[in-house]
């Protein structure tokens, strides 16, 4: 197991690594990044004078690796727009964006559940089909369309929710189903492949023929261990929904890491694009680790695979 | 299942009560875009428009109707030769932090716009001031560096008067996002980019053209969906937005509790060509080529069905009633596909050519032109970018064709817009030297006939060899509740410290 959890933390390193690279070279894709820097009237005077301040003037390897140095730390510079330390606006935004993950996801899970154990108990009958289509609409809806239909139903006709902002948890809600929901297909076939898997297993027969009631052989036995990988694809899930964010962030007017991504781009703001790369990067990297690494735990078999 | 029910009650109760903020003397607005500064000489949004004329001052007033010019932190002003302005000040006014508003101030403003070694984005609105000077506490000298004739009209604009001791205390960065004016609201919380909050400012001067709010307190938001924030308007979320798309202005019209108000601006756009080569060989150095893009294109029902509203076309690259706009006797395109096909095939593209057309706003339109030249066989890819990453490209020379908005910053002569892209300049794409000659003199003449002659030639010129394609003048449509009185105004920039509710 050692050997197996020392491979993969190499490996999540070096793809780190090679994102921080690609990350670094963003800044180039702009022209000249000192141009950038000193706006559109800047004299030749201060682009020279900016150029030796952020290191523009020494040889690229040698930026790319104080960059890096100074990103471990923590320091990626200041936004070009905002003037301030982008550290900060994604200390500030972080919370935001995982609150707003780890609620889609409980959303996601929420649903899955019982339409993945439903669909198991009655494998390929109209119940297996229903469970299906309602966790397919989520896939196939394009998430800002599925966003204003909420925002219509919940914000305006019966005005249960509030429709934009991130100021209470009530505002949350809407946001968190309309990202939860793309991700409830995959799982709930995985829920429904494991229950079917556990529920054909001996000692689920053993269960029912000791007598125990249909609900404690479901929820006590058969979920219990249904359930187990189903966290290890919460964590990667968890990485897609940071992602994701970009668009649903944009429309509930939610300023969490997404908001800021696009409205990043959209305005060159490099410093700030290259740390967000950086950072969401290395959490779906660490995230895919742990998955990882907690599915080796569950199943020896994975461990001697590679 | 329970506690799952009682959870959703909890969050009902704050949503409601989240909703009910609106009911007491709070106005609540919401706009598009981030503003990344409070400093309203380094942004170049839109919306820091709206701020200025909220939390600061200028020397002169100009009336939002009639657009006629008032006293405001300068009682009087008057050229004492060419190159000199010399303004006497207004007593007794205070800044917001109780500092005394006096001819230091005016002198510290000046310097921050006009220090070469920290320029500001504005620049261009600032270039024709060479120095300032105190005369006594409650007198000011302005210095030009050439004659300048709209020097009363750029003073009455984007020039507001900032605090010498407070600006020297928190510098650039502190005032980004604490600024300290003398106008009718202050900023009493912001968080960058996300939200500000302003109060009224109850010891605002006495006899200010502005006059003094009724509104206690604007809460403003970023909300960067359109469709996010017209449903934020229904369901009373926001009172107020403004730049409304046009299909959604004329829905919201429909609706009972929503005013939808709609102001013809300043707002010019146009189609501006690489007819120099700045960013490589292009098909746009050929003038017939610029010209059959100009009869392929129909302004005229674009200006009528598109933005509505009152929007006019335009034939000159000016808004009609900025100082030096005419368009009498100038090369006007009709619209013509079969004309511009013609002239196409004669210029060599007889098969129509390749380009990339760069935008910032009003997606549409440019989508309808890029409609309207795929009719005559050119294939136009469409570069949507946010306005600063355009502009920084724009002045770069890398960009083949334009489709591009001005709003001369408010300023009503023609200085702030055809002299910012035909002078010579970073945005001068045509290079042509008469017109820059033109237009130089024109600047700085201060001799009214004199300068429309001038600036009539450049206008001619630059339609004739079509540099640029003027298209229609923009309509700005705000929505708001009904509750709210808010006056039409003739300008582009809403002027909302003279909301009040009915």
């Amino acid at each position: 197991m050692a050997a197996f959890a020392l491979r993969r933390v190499l490996l999540a390193a070096l793809v780190a690594i090679t994102v921080s690279a690609i990350a670094f070279g963003l800044l180039y894709l702009s022209g000249d990044p000192v141009r950038a820097l000193a706006g559109e009237n800047a004299t030749d005077e201060v682009i020279q004078r900016l150029s030796q301040e952020y290191g523009f003037d020494r040889p690229i390897g040698e930026q790319f690796l104080s960059w890096l140095g100074r990103a471990i730390t923590g320091d990626f510079g200041k936004s070009i727009y905002f003037n301030t330390h982008v550290a900060d606006m994604i200390w500030d935004r972080l919370p935001i964006t995982m609150a707003l993950g780890v609620m889609a996801l409980g959303f996601a899970i929420c649903l899955s559940i019982p339409l993945g154990v439903l669909a198991a108990l009655r494998p390929n009958t109209f119940v297996d089909k229903a469970a299906l289509t309602i966790s397919l609409f989520g896939q196939a809806l394009p998430n800002f369309w599925f966003a204003i239909l909420l925002i219509i139903l919940f914000g305006l006709t019966l005005r249960w929710l509030p429709i934009s902002g991130n100021s209470s948890f009530a505002h949350f809600i809407l946001p968190a189903v309309a990202l939860g929901y793309y991700a409830t297909p995959a799982f709930m076939r995985l829920i429904r492949a494991e229950m079917m898997d556990v529920l054909a297993s001996d000692y689920i027969r053993t269960a029912r023929a000791k007598g125990l009631s249909t609900s404690s052989v479901l929820f006590k036995h058969a979920l219990r261990n249904a359930i187990i990988p189903v966290v290890s694809l919460a964590a990667v899930q968890l990485g897609f929904m940071l992602g994701g964010s970009v668009i649903i962030e944009q429309v509930f007017a939610i300023k969490g890491l997404g908001a800021l991504a696009w409205e990043s781009i959209s305005r060159s703001d490099y410093p700030v694009v290259q740390a967000l790369v950086l950072v969401i990067s290395v959490i779906y990297v660490g995230l895919t680790l742990c998955a990882d690494l907690l599915n080796a735990a569950i199943d020896p078999r994975l461990r001697h695979g590679h | 299942m329970k506690k799952l029910v009682y959870g959703a009650a909890a969050s009902f109760a704050l949503a409601t009560s989240a909703m009910a903020a609106s009911g007491d003397n709070t106005l609540n607005i919401a706009w598009k875009s981030e503003l990344t500064t409070l400093d309203r000489f380094n942004s170049a949004s839109p919306e820091i428009n709206i701020v200025q004329h909220l939390v600061f001052d200028g020397l002169i007033y100009r009336d939002p109707d009639t657009f006629k010019y008032e006293p405001a932190l300068a009682t009087s002003w008057e050229f004492t030769d060419d190159k000199t302005l010399e303004l006497g000040l207004r007593k007794g006014v205070t800044f917001q932090n109780g500092e005394p508003f006096n001819a230091d101030d005016v002198v510290a403003t000046i310097k921050y716009i006009t220090d070469p070694d920290n320029p500001i984005v504005t620049g261009n609105n600032t270039s024709w001031i060479d120095s300032a000077a105190k005369i006594d506490d409650y007198k000011v000298r302005i210095n030009l560096k050439e004659p300048f004739p709209a020097a009363v009209e750029y003073l009455a604009g984007p020039i507001p008067m900032y605090p010498n001791e407070y600006l020297a205390s928190v510098g650039k960065e502190g005032f980004s996002t604490k600024p300290i004016g003398t106008g009718p609201y202050r900023v009493t919380g912001s968080e960058p980019g996300r939200s500000i909050t302003f109060e009224r400012n109850d010891t605002y001067w006495d006899g200010s053209p502005k006059g003094k709010p009724s509104i206690g307190k604007i809460v403003q938001r970023t909300i960067p969906d359109a469709n996010t924030q017209v449903a934020e308007l229904l369901s009373g979320g926001i009172d107020w937005m403004w730049r409304v798309p046009e299909d959604q202005a004329s829905k919201l019209g429909d609706v009972g509790n929503v005013t939808v108000q709609a102001n013809e601006t300043m707002r010019v756009g146009f189609i501006l060509f690489d007819s120099s080569g700045r960013a490589g060989e292009s098909p746009f150095q050929k003038v017939a080529v610029r010209r059959a893009i100009s009869h392929a294109i129909d302004r005229e029902s674009m200006s009528k069905k598109l933005v509505g509203g009152g929007s006019r076309s335009v034939h000159t690259l000016c808004f009609p009633l900025q100082f030096g706009c005419t368009d009498e006797g100038a090369v006007k395109y009709e619209y013509s596909p079969d004309k511009a096909k013609k002239m196409l095939a004669e210029a060599g593209y007889p098969e129509g050519f390749e380009f990339d057309i760069y935008a910032f706003s009003n997606r549409p339109y440019t989508e309808a032109v890029v409609n309207y030249l795929r009719a005559v066989g050119v294939q136009a890819n469409l570069r949507f970018q946010q306005f600063p990453a355009l502009f920084k490209k724009l002045q770069a020379g890398e960009i083949q064709a334009a489709h591009m908005n001005w709003g001369s910053y408010g300023i009503s002569d023609v200085s702030a817009l055809t002299s910012r892209f035909f002078k010579g300049g970073k945005t001068d794409y045509a290079q042509d030297k008469d017109v820059q000659t033109w237009i130089e003199k024109a600047d700085a003449s201060v001799n009214g006939d004199e300068r429309k002659q001038l600036y009539k030639k450049a206008l001619d010129r630059i339609a004739d060899q079509a540099y640029a394609l003027p298209m229609f003048s923009y309509v700005n449509y705000l929505a708001f509740s009904s509750d709210l009185k808010l006056p039409p105004q003739a300008d582009e920039f809403p002027h909302l410290y003279r909301a009040s509710w009915k």
